[in-house]
C-alpha cells in the first residue's frame, strides 16, 4: 500500500505493507539512518523519534498508524533545546560507541521542552527508557543539566 | 626487587601465549578451510514441510447457569464473584492495577521495565508517556501491547496485594471505584481496555473465558446482591 | 632447495614482512604517503592520522592520534582521524583486543610522529640554511627563535615530503609533552555521534544491496535437518532463500521483508549433538566437577610450596562462588556488509580483529587474504563480541555474499539472534580453601576452578587470570591451583575484562571475608598483604583510594563502603562503592575509582572508560545472567536481560595515579572491581557474604532500585 508520511517537515510517499514498523520505513526507504535498531521491542529507545512533538519508539508503530503525525527524526531536529543539547553532548564528550545517542538526544529534547530546569529525578524519569550499554549515563546527566543552564541564561 | 619484573614477565608471557594461540588458530583455520575447499558440502534444499498446529489451550469461565444449583442467593453471589475473580486476579488485569505508581508486566508481574510512573492522568509522566511505546492497538512486529485507552487504574483501585474480598468491597465503594454499579458493569462487560485482556497479543496468555462471559458473571453477581467473599 | 632456504631465512629474520607478504599477497597497498602509513598531511594544513585499531566506543582513535600528534607537534585542532582498512603490510597486526591498543602501539605511534616531525625540521633547516637543532615545532608551525623565521606544515609540505624518513627518530622527553596526558585530548567523533550522522554497519545502503537474515539453530550444536521456503518466498521483497552452514538465509530488498520472510520459514533441526541441558543441570555438573566426581581432569595453574596437594589442617575456611553466562548485548547487533566478485571480497564492518577477519573471509570465499579488503568502521559497541576469532558473523555474511556473487549483502542479526548466538562470558564455579595462620593471614590456598576454555589451542589461563597473579597468593607459602576445563557445545568467548570478570570477585570478596574473620579493617588487611608482596603500585592505589573515598570518615546510618582492587591487562583499578540495602536490594549511589595505567594518554577518556566500565560491571553484578532451559537461551532481549538504566547509575569519580611507566589498557580493567566492591559493602552492611552473581537473581527484580 502507498502511504504519505510527514517526516522532518516534508511529505514522502512510501509503498509499504501497513504493518511495517515506522523504524524500517525511515531507515530503509527514506535513508534516515540516524534512528537506530537496537532491540525491536521498545526496550532500548535507540529508535526514538518525535510524533507530534512527543517521543515515540519507531520500532513499535506501524507505518499506517503514523500517517497522520508530524514525524521528526534526529536528522530534522532543530530549535534551542536541540542545539543546546548537541553542544553539551560534544562539550562533555558524552558518546562512546554512540549508537544509542540519537535516541538519548531525542528523549532529552522532549525533556527540556517539558521541564526547563530538570532535577536529577526528572532526568531519571525521562531518560530511563533509553539504554546505553557503554553506560555514558553520568555524562548524559551532566550534559542535560549543562544544556538546561545554558537555555536558562540565554532566555 | 626480584618479584616485580618476574610478575611483569609472567604477564607478558601470557600475552605471548594469547597471540601465539591466535596465530595458531589462524593457521589451523587455514588448514580446515583448505579441507573445506576440497570437499564442498551439499546444503539441504527447500522441501515441503507440513504446518503443525499447536493445540490451543482453552481456559473457560463457568457459565452463570452453572451456579443455578446454589440455592442461597448470597452464597451464589459470592460464588459468581469468585469465578469472575479468576479474571480480576489474572496478570492481564492486575498489572494495570498496581499498588505503587509503577505498573507491573508479564505473567510474573514484575515491575515494568523501563521505569515508568503513572503521572497525573494515569498515562505516564509528561516526559515518558505510556504512548511512547504503547499505541492504539497491539503491534505484532514488536510484540508491544496497545489499546486506545491504555492507562493505569487510579491508585484508589489498586488491586495488587489485596484479597479478592477486599477487591470486591473496593469495587462496590463509589468513593474508591469512582463508578456506579451500572458504570462498573459497563467497565467490566463493555470497556475495550478491559477487553484487551482477552486479546493481549504476542505470546501473552489471555484472561480466562471471554469478556462476554465475564460480563455475564458480573451482571449475575450484581443481580444476586453483589455479595463479597 | 636453496630458494626455499632463502625464503625461510628471510621469514625468520623479517617475520612481520613475511606475514605481510602472505596476508597481502595479490592485494594493493593503501595510497602511499611520504610520512608513512599513519600520517597524511595536506596543503590546507590538516593532519590526517590513520587509526589502525577499531573504534568501538573506547576512544582509541583519539588516543592513538594524540600520541602521533604529540611527537609530530601537530595542532590538535587541525588533526582528523580516519580508520585504516585491513592491511597487514601497511599497519601490522590489526587486532583490537586485551585492552592492548595503546600499550602495543605506543612505540609505533611515537616513532611515526617523531619521524614526520624530523622530516619537517630537516626541511626547515635546509630552507633557512641553518642547523636543525635550532628549529622549534609547536602546533604545526616550525620556527627559529633566533631569526624570527616561521613556516607552517603546509608551507614546508613539499620539502618535507622529499626528506628521507629517519629509521630511529629522536623521541620527546616525557616532561616536554603538551598534549598527551592532558584534557585537551578529546574525541573526534562526538559531533557525528550526537547528530545521527555517524555511519555504522547497520546504516550502509547501496543500490545493489540485499538485506540478509539467517535462521540459526535455537540450540548450541543443533544442525539444519530440512526446511520449507515456500511461504518465505511469498513475502513481498524476498528474493532468495537458501541453506548455509549456520542455518537458512533469507535475502530481501528491505530489512523488514527479510525478517518477515524468516518468520515464515518452516525448519526442522537435528538436535542429536545439541546441548539439551538447563542451567541448574550445568551448575550441578560444575559442582560435581570441582568435587572430582566426574571424568574432567584438572590442570594446575599454580603450584607453589613443598607439598601443595597435601591436606590442609588447622584453621581452614572454605568459599564457593557461582557465576552465570553473560551476553555482551552491544547496542548495535552483529552485522556486516560484504560483496564477493570473483577473487575479490569487499567487506564493510565494525571488524574487531581485522587481521583475523581478513584471513577467515578469504578462507570462506576461497580466495587469498590479499584480495580481501575490509573497510573497518566504528561499531555500536562490542565488549568482545566482535572479537570472536572464528569471525562468525562476518564469515556468515561472506558465505551468503558468495552465493549471490556481484551483489552487496548486508547481514543483520536481530537482538534475539545476537543474544542467542553465544560467545558468552563462560559460566564458572570456584571453590577456594584457605588455611589461615594465627595472625589471621592466609598460609595456604587451594583452588578448584571450573570454566570452559576460550582458547582451544592454549591452556585455560583466561579462567584464572586475576587469581594466579594476585599478591594474595604470592605472600602465601603454599598454593595449589587447579583448573577443570569441561567441554560442551555452548560457545564461550571474550567478554569485557575476560576472566577478571569473575576472578576479581573471587579474590577480592574472599579477602574481605578473611579480614572480617581476623577482626581487621579490609584496608589495613590489604595493606599488610601488599607490603609483604612488595607491591608498591597496589599500595599507591590503595592509599589514594582511601584518601579520595574518605574511607575513614563515617557514612550515614544504613550506608556502607566496599572496596576492591584488581589488576587486569597491566592496569590496576581500585574502587570504593557506597551502598545501602533497600528491601534486600543493593543501591549504589557513588563509586570512587583510582587507576594506575602507566602514562595516562587521554585522561578524560580514561575517566569515560571507568564510568562506562562501572555501569557495565554493575549491570552484570546486579542482573546479568544468560540461562538455558533444555538448551534454549531464555534471555533474548532487554526485558529478560536487564542492563543498567539511567536511574540506577551511580555517580563516579575517577583519579589517576601519576606514573612514568609505559601506558597500559583502559577499555576493560574498570569492569572487574565493581562486583566485589558492592559485595564487600553488602558484607559490611549485613554480614552476609555473596556466593553467586547476579545479586538480584532474576528479571523479576529488574530496575527495582528505583526512586531511591
Amino acid at each position: 500500500m502507498s502511504y504519505t508520511l510527514s517526516v522532518n517537515g516534508r511529505f514522502h510517499d512510501v509503498d509499504e505493507d501497513g504493518e511495517t514498523p515506522l523504524l524500517w520505513v525511515l531507515r530503509d526507504s527514506l535513508s534516515l539512518t540516524g534512528t537506530k535498531y537496537g532491540c525491536g521491542a521498545a526496550q532500548c529507545g535507540a529508535c526514538t523519534v518525535h510524533l507530534d512533538g512527543r517521543p515515540a519508539r519507531s520500532c513499535s508503530i506501524a507505518v499506517r498508524a503514523a500517517v497522520s503525525a508530524q514525524i521528526v527524526t534526529i536528522e530534522g531536529m532543530d530549535g534551542a533545546e536541540a542545539v543546546a543539547l548537541r553542544d553539551a553532548w560534544v562539550k562533555h564528550d558524552v558518546p562512546q560507541c554512540g549508537f544509542c545517542q540519537s535516541g538519548q538526544i531525542m528523549s532529552a529534547i522532549a525533556l527540556l521542552r517539558n521541564i526547563k530546569q530538570p532535577t536529577d529525578q526528572d532526568i531519571d524519569l525521562a531518560m530511563s527508557g533509553n539504554l546505553c550499554r557503554c553506560a555514558t549515563y553520568t555524562r548524559i546527566r551532566a550534559a542535560i543539566h549543562d544544556a538546561a543552564a545554558k537555555l536558562g541564561t540565554s532566555t | 626487587m626480584t618479584r616485580h619484573p618476574s610478575k611483569k614477565g609472567r604477564w607478558r608471557h601470557r600475552v605471548k601465549i594469547a597471540f601465539a594461540s591466535i596465530f595458531g588458530m589462524i593457521f589451523v583455520a587455514a588448514a580446515a578451510g583448505l579441507g573445506y575447499a576440497l570437499y564442498p558440502r551439499t546444503m539441504p534444499q527447500t522441501q515441503m514441510i507440513e504446518d503443525r498446529l499447536q493445540p490451543a489451550e482453552l481456559d473457560r469461565l463457568r457459565q452463570v447457569s452453572d451456579f443455578d444449583e446454589i440455592a442461597d442467593p448470597t452464597v451464589r453471589s459470592v460464588a459468581l464473584f469468585e469465578e469472575a475473580g479468576r479474571v480480576i486476579e489474572h496478570p492481564r488485569c492486575m498489572n494495570c492495577h498496581p499498588r505503587t505508581d509503577r505498573p507491573t508486566q508479564t505473567e510474573a508481574m514484575r515491575p515494568h521495565t523501563p521505569w515508568v510512573t503513572r503521572g497525573a492522568d494515569g498515562r505516564g509522566a509528561p516526559t515518558l508517556r505510556c504512548s511512547t511505546c504503547h499505541q492504539a492497538e497491539n503491534f505484532e512486529a514488536s510484540g508491544v501491547p496497545g489499546n486506545a485507552k491504555w492507562r493505569l487504574a487510579p491508585i484508589e483501585m489498586a488491586w495488587q496485594g489485596k484479597t479478592l474480598g477486599d477487591i470486591c468491597r473496593q469495587l462496590l465503594d463509589p468513593a474508591r471505584s469512582h463508578m456506579t454499579r451500572e458504570e462498573l458493569l459497563h467497565h467490566m462487560a463493555q470497556d475495550e481496555l478491559v477487553g484487551w485482556a482477552w486479546h493481549p497479543g504476542a505470546n501473552r496468555r489471555p484472561a480466562p473465558g471471554t469478556q462476554e462471559a465475564f460480563g455475564s458473571l458480573i451482571k449475575a453477581w450484581l443481580d444476586t446482591g453483589a455479595a463479597c467473599p | 632447495m636453496i630458494g626455499g632456504a632463502l625464503v625461510v631465512g628471510y621469514a625468520a629474520t623479517n617475520p612481520m614482512q613475511a606475514i605481510g607478504a602472505i596476508l597481502q599477497g595479490g592485494g594493493d597497498d593503501p595510497e602511499p604517503s611520504a610520512f608513512g602509513p599513519f600520517i597524511r598531511i595536506t596543503d590546507d594544513g590538516w593532519v590526517t592520522i590513520v587509526n589502525k585499531q577499531q573504534e568501538l566506543g573506547q576512544g582509541i582513535h583519539a588516543g592513538l592520534a594524540a600520541i602521533v600528534a604529540e611527537e609530530l607537534d601537530a595542532d590538535w585542532n587541525k588533526v582528523r582521524v580516519v580508520d585504516a582498512r585491513s592491511n597487514f603490510r601497511a599497519y601490522g597486526v590489526q587486532m583490537t583486543a586485551g585492552s592492548n591498543s595503546i600499550a602495543s602501539n605506543w612505540d609505533l605511534m611515537r616513532n611515526a610522529g617523531a619521524a614526520a616531525r624530523t622530516m619537517f625540521v630537516e626541511a626547515a633547516a635546509a630552507r633557512w640554511g641553518m642547523q636543525s637543532s635550532g628549529v622549534v615545532v609547536r602546533d604545526g608551525v616550525l620556527s627559529h627563535p633566533g631569526s624570527n623565521r616561521t613556516a607552517t606544515f603546509a608551507e614546508l609540505l613539499a620539502d618535507a615530503s622529499r626528506q628521507t624518513p629517519p629509521q630511529t627518530p629522536v623521541l620527546k622527553r616525557r616532561q616536554d609533552y603538551r598534549l598527551v596526558g592532558t584534557d585537551r585530548v578529546r574525541r573526534k567523533d562526538s559531533l557525528a555521534k550526537s547528530t545521527g550522522t555517524q555511519i555504522y554497519t547497520q546504516d550502509i545502503q547501496r543500490p545493489d544491496l540485499l538485506v540478509a537474515m539467517v535462521a540459526h539453530s535455537p540450540r548450541f550444536g543443533g544442525k539444519l535437518l530440512r526446511f520449507d521456503a515456500s511461504d518465505a518466498l511469498k513475502v513481498k521483497g524476498v528474493s532468495h532463500v537458501f541453506a548455509i552452514e549456520t542455518g537458512v538465509a533469507v535475502l530481501a530488498e528491505t530489512t523488514f521483508a527479510a525478517k518477515r520472510g524468516r518468520d515464515a520459514l518452516r525448519i526442522e533441526w537435528d538436535d542429536n549433538e545439541a546441548e539439551m541441558r538447563s542451567s541448574p543441570d550445568l551448575v550441578a555438573y560444575f559442582h560435581d566437577i570441582a568435587a572430582g566426581r566426574t571424568d574432567v581432569e584438572p590442570g594446575s595453574f599454580q603450584s607453589t610450596g613443598q607439598s601443595p596437594e597435601a591436606p590442609f589442617d588447622g584453621d581452614v575456611v572454605e568459599f564457593a562462588f557461582d557465576f552465570p553466562y553473560l551476553a555482551h548485548a552491544p547496542m548495535e547487533t552483529l552485522d556486516c556488509v560484504a560483496k564477493v566478485d570473483g577473487w575479490d571480497v569487499a567487506i564493510t564492518s565494525g571488524a574487531h580483529l581485522a587481521t583475523v577477519d581478513q584471513v577467515q573471509a578469504a578462507l570462506t570465499a576461497r580466495t587469498v587474504p590479499g584480495r580481501v579488503d575490509i573497510e573497518v568502521i566504528p561499531a555500536g559497541g562490542s565488549f568482545g563480541r566482535r572479537g570472536a576469532m572464528s569471525s562468525d558473523y562476518l564469515v556468515e555474511c561472506v558465505r551468503i555474499a558468495k552465493r549471490v556473487e556481484g551483489r552487496s549483502v548486508k547481514l543483520i542479526w536481530s537482538r534475539e539472534d545476537d543474544m542467542r548466538s553465544g560467545y558468552f562470558r563462560p559460566m564458572s564455579h570456584h571453590r577456594v580453601w584457605v588455611q589461615v595462620g594465627s595472625d589471621g593471614f592466609p598460609e595456604r590456598w587451594r583452588f578448584h576452578s571450573v570454566c570452559q576454555n576460550l582458547l582451544p589451542l592454549a591452556p585455560n589461563f583466561t579462567a584464572t587470570e586475576g587469581i594466579a597473579d594476585s599478591p594474595n597468593l604470592s605472600t602465601a607459602a603454599t598454593v595449589d591451583g587447579k583448573i577443570f576445563t569441561p567441554a560442551f557445545p555452548v560457545i564461550v568467548g571474550f567478554w569485557r575484562s575476560v576472566g577478571n570478570s569473575h576472578t576479581a570477585m573471587v579474590m577480592e570478596h574472599v579477602v574481605d571475608q578473611l579480614a572480617r574473620r581476623a577482626g581487621k579493617d579490609p584496608v589495613s588487611y590489604r595493606r599488610f598483604l601488599y607490603q609483604k608482596a612488595g607491591d608498591t603500585r597496589r599500595l599507591a592505589v590503595l592509599d589514594e583510594l582511601c584518601a579520595r573515598a574518605g574511607w575513614d570518615t563515617p557514612l550515614e546510618a544504613g550506608w556502607a563502603r566496599g572496596l576492591a582492587i584488581h589488576q587486569a591487562f597491566g592496569t590496576i583499578v581500585g574502587q570504593v562503592a557506597e551502598v545501602r540495602l533497600l528491601d534486600g536490594r543493593p543501591i549504589v549511589r557513588r563509586v570512587v575509582a583510582v587507576v594506575d595505567c602507566g602514562i595516562a594518554v587521554a585522561p578524560d577518556q580514561i575517566a569515560a572508560q571507568i564510568e562506562g566500565s562501572i555501569g557495565f560491571g554493575l549491570s552484570a553484578a546486579l542482573y546479568g545472567a544468560v540461562t538455558l532451559k533444555e538448551g534454549l537461551v531464555q534471555e533474548t532481549n532487554f526485558d529478560r536481560y536487564p542492563v543498567l538504566r539511567m536511574n540506577e547509575m551511580p555517580a563516579v569519580e575517577t583519579y589517576i595515579v601519576a606514573s612514568d611507566n609505559k601506558p597500559t589498557g583502559m577499555g576493560e580493567p574498570g569492569v572487574a572491581p565493581i562486583a566485589p566492591a558492592v559485595a564487600n559493602a553488602i558484607l559490611a552492611l549485613s554480614g552476609t557474604p555473596t556466593q553467586r552473581l547476579p545479586l538480584l537473581n532474576s528479571a523479576m527484580n529488574a530496575g527495582f532500585s528505583i526512586g531511591s
